[in-house]
């Protein structure tokens, strides 16, 4: 794994990434199959599932027997992949794929787009901020905010043999360029971004970037930021959190979600029990979302890369 | 139908009753009412339509039963008891801490449950998922799904039977108990149901109407499921909540009831009866 992030995007788009992916899945895996609820062509599998119809079912808008096709098809067999909004992905389908899901034992990939601010002009319908949080509460799942393109291919490919349901959150437009292409990211196993000494930001999916550009920022000012990233927020890599925790003794987390529920909280019980240090949070106040670009909505929402600095200087102060 | 296959059936939806009341007597009560009006259809699957090897409960070529109307679950355990999943005394440890037998159907404790079930409506999807992976997998089994009457209230019923129809699964099964009652009384009274045969072929199912109660039209039902073709099939089950025991048959409210030692021995009696009257 090689980290080439230098503040540009992955020329990528994360929905192309996304629909290449599965189809790549599906047809190297007899029992791997992919269903949607009538939003194929929001991630680029259309026209490769026209032609597969038994490996791509769209179930059309009907998210909660979505979930509930995809257990039977597992005690069938077969590993499913399932795909909708982030908001459908987790809020609407949570009883199926709680019971249906997890408490039954069918493993599931379930993939949420647009989550958090990304959402954009979709607005606060569609504005996933507590699919963390739900995900999180759901006994043995995993729970992955992916980090750009390269995290995503390598996170999808390693649920289709991971026990449980896995959710993965991501965005469909470009992401921050953080790793070499090809480079494989263990689910459960945080990664250093940037080395630091005075405070460490634990960041995952579009804060990412936010993260590295306050780091440099900071840097210049005299203040060594560790940024890293916890793509996996479920299970969290608590060995790296406190071992980061420890060596620099103040924590910010950085989150494209609800500050209940989410990274931050589970961060904290982390830090609690092992490794008490001043912690702050960059993520949602605890609101809905609203429409917008995401330049707005990161701005209104208090997603940005000023905002973390600020959160940075204040646990300082409180060292 | 022979005569005494007929009886035969007839007989083993008795011992299903049976054993079902002995299953919720020992922890004191639980659903009887919807236990009581699916061991017929029980019996005629166990006892003649369904393809399955108690010996090997996860044969992957078996029919599969999906009970979304998971609280019928004793009635589920009586059968696999009398079928010999496992030993029959272990009816015993119903509802209690450790048990393979929960309230609700659960595929991952009991030998010969195929898919965990008890929040209404999501069996019915699992269900047609089933039956979908099936025949992409070449499998020539059929899975059974039954669906209670007051379940059916639950929208993602319509979504799966919607759905069902879609993908043309023929070799999937609706079993409709329209026993008329759900927990609060009446569906006419709580939400009135109106035409279950109407609907089911409006979503696009070949649909019947049998008297549940009845073996020889609920096996003659099921027997014509067989043929395969581009519907998946819906057998809408006239029944009583409670069928087979006057008392409760009689009682309104007989969605969960307590079952004491007196009325135990009294509902036993009766079945027994029936028993020897069919049996001689």
């Amino acid at each position: 794994m090689k980290i080439v992030y230098n503040g540009e995007l992955n020329p990528r788009l994360c929905k192309d990434v996304l629909g290449e992916t599965i189809a790549e899945i599906v047809n190297a895996d007899e029992n791997a199959i992919y269903l949607d609820a009538d939003l194929m062509s929001c991630i680029s599998t259309l026209k490769w599932a026209k032609a597969n119809p038994e490996r791509a079912v769209d179930c059309g808008i009907a998210e909660a027997n979505m979930a509930g096709v995809a257990a039977g098809l597992a005690v069938a067999g077969f590993k499913p992949i399932i795909h909708s909004f982030g908001t459908f992905a987790s809020r609407r389908i949570y009883d199926q794929i709680f019971l249906s899901g997890g408490y039954a034992k069918n493993d599931i990939t379930v993939i949420g787009t647009d989550p958090g601010v990304t959402a954009t002009m979709n607005g606060g319908t569609h504005m996933p901020f507590e699919d963390v949080a739900l995900y999180n509460a759901l006994p043995g799942a995993t729970v992955i905010d992916a980090s750009d393109p390269v995290c995503l291919i390598s996170v999808l490919k390693q649920c289709q043999n991971r026990p449980g349901i896995k959710y993965i959150r991501v965005g469909r437009k470009q992401l921050a360029r953080i790793y070499a292409d090809g480079s494989e990211l263990e689910i459960g196993k945080a990664v250093t971004l940037r080395e630091g000494t005075d405070a460490v930001i634990f960041a995952a999916g579009l804060m990412l970037h936010e993260a590295l550009q306050a780091a440099a920022s900071l840097e210049a000012q005299g203040v060594s930021a560790a940024v890293v990233d916890c793509f996996t927020i479920k299970p969290i890599d608590a060995d790296a959190i406190e071992a980061w925790a420890k060596k620099c003794g103040a924590v910010v987390v950085a989150e494209n979600a609800n500050r209940h529920g989410g990274l931050y909280d589970i961060i904290l019980e982390v830090l609690a029990e092992r490794c008490p240090v001043p912690a702050a949070v960059v993520a949602v106040e605890d609101e809905f979302g609203e429409v917008g670009t995401q330049g707005y909505l990161q701005e209104r929402f208090g997603l940005t890369a000023a905002h973390i600095e600020e959160q940075v200087r204040t646990v300082l102060a409180r060292k | 139908m022979e005569y005494q296959e007929q009886k035969d059936l007839r007989a083993f939806a008795i011992r299903i009753r049976m054993a079902a009341l002995e299953a919720i007597h020992s922890i004191g009560s639980g659903h009887v009412g919807g236990a009581m009006s699916i061991a017929d259809t029980l019996a005629v699957l166990y006892g003649r339509e369904m393809n399955v090897r108690p010996e090997d409960p996860k044969w992957a070529d078996r029919d599969c039963l999906v009970v979304s109307k998971g609280h019928a679950g004793p009635a589920v355990y009586a059968t696999l008891a009398l079928k010999g999943f496992f030993p029959y005394e272990e009816l015993k440890t119903l509802n209690r801490g450790g048990t393979r037998l929960p309230s609700h159907c659960d595929r991952n404790k009991t030998p010969g449950v195929d898919v965990t079930t008890g929040s209404l409506g999501q069996g019915t999807s699992q269900a047609a998922g089933l039956a979908l992976g099936n025949r992409i997998k070449g499998r020539k089994n059929r899975v059974f799904l039954i669906v209670g009457d007051g379940e059916a209230e639950e929208g993602q019923c319509w979504e799966s039977f919607l759905f069902a129809s879609a993908k043309k699964l023929s070799n999937l099964v609706v079993l409709i108990d329209w026993n008329k009652r759900q927990l609060d009384g009446y569906l006419d009274d709580v939400l009135p149901m109106g035409d279950f045969v109407a609907k089911m072929e409006a979503f696009g199912f070949d649909t019947v109407m049998v008297d549940g109660g009845d073996v020889a039209q609920i096996a003659a039902a099921l027997e014509r499921t067989r043929a395969g073709g581009d519907k998946p099939y819906a057998i809408v089950l006239d029944t009583v909540k409670g069928h087979g025991v006057d008392e409760v048959e009689q009682t309104a409210m007989n969605h969960s009831m307590p079952v004491t030692d007196e009325r135990f021995e009294r509902w036993t009696a009766e079945l027994r009866q029936k028993l020897e009257a069919l049996e001689g």
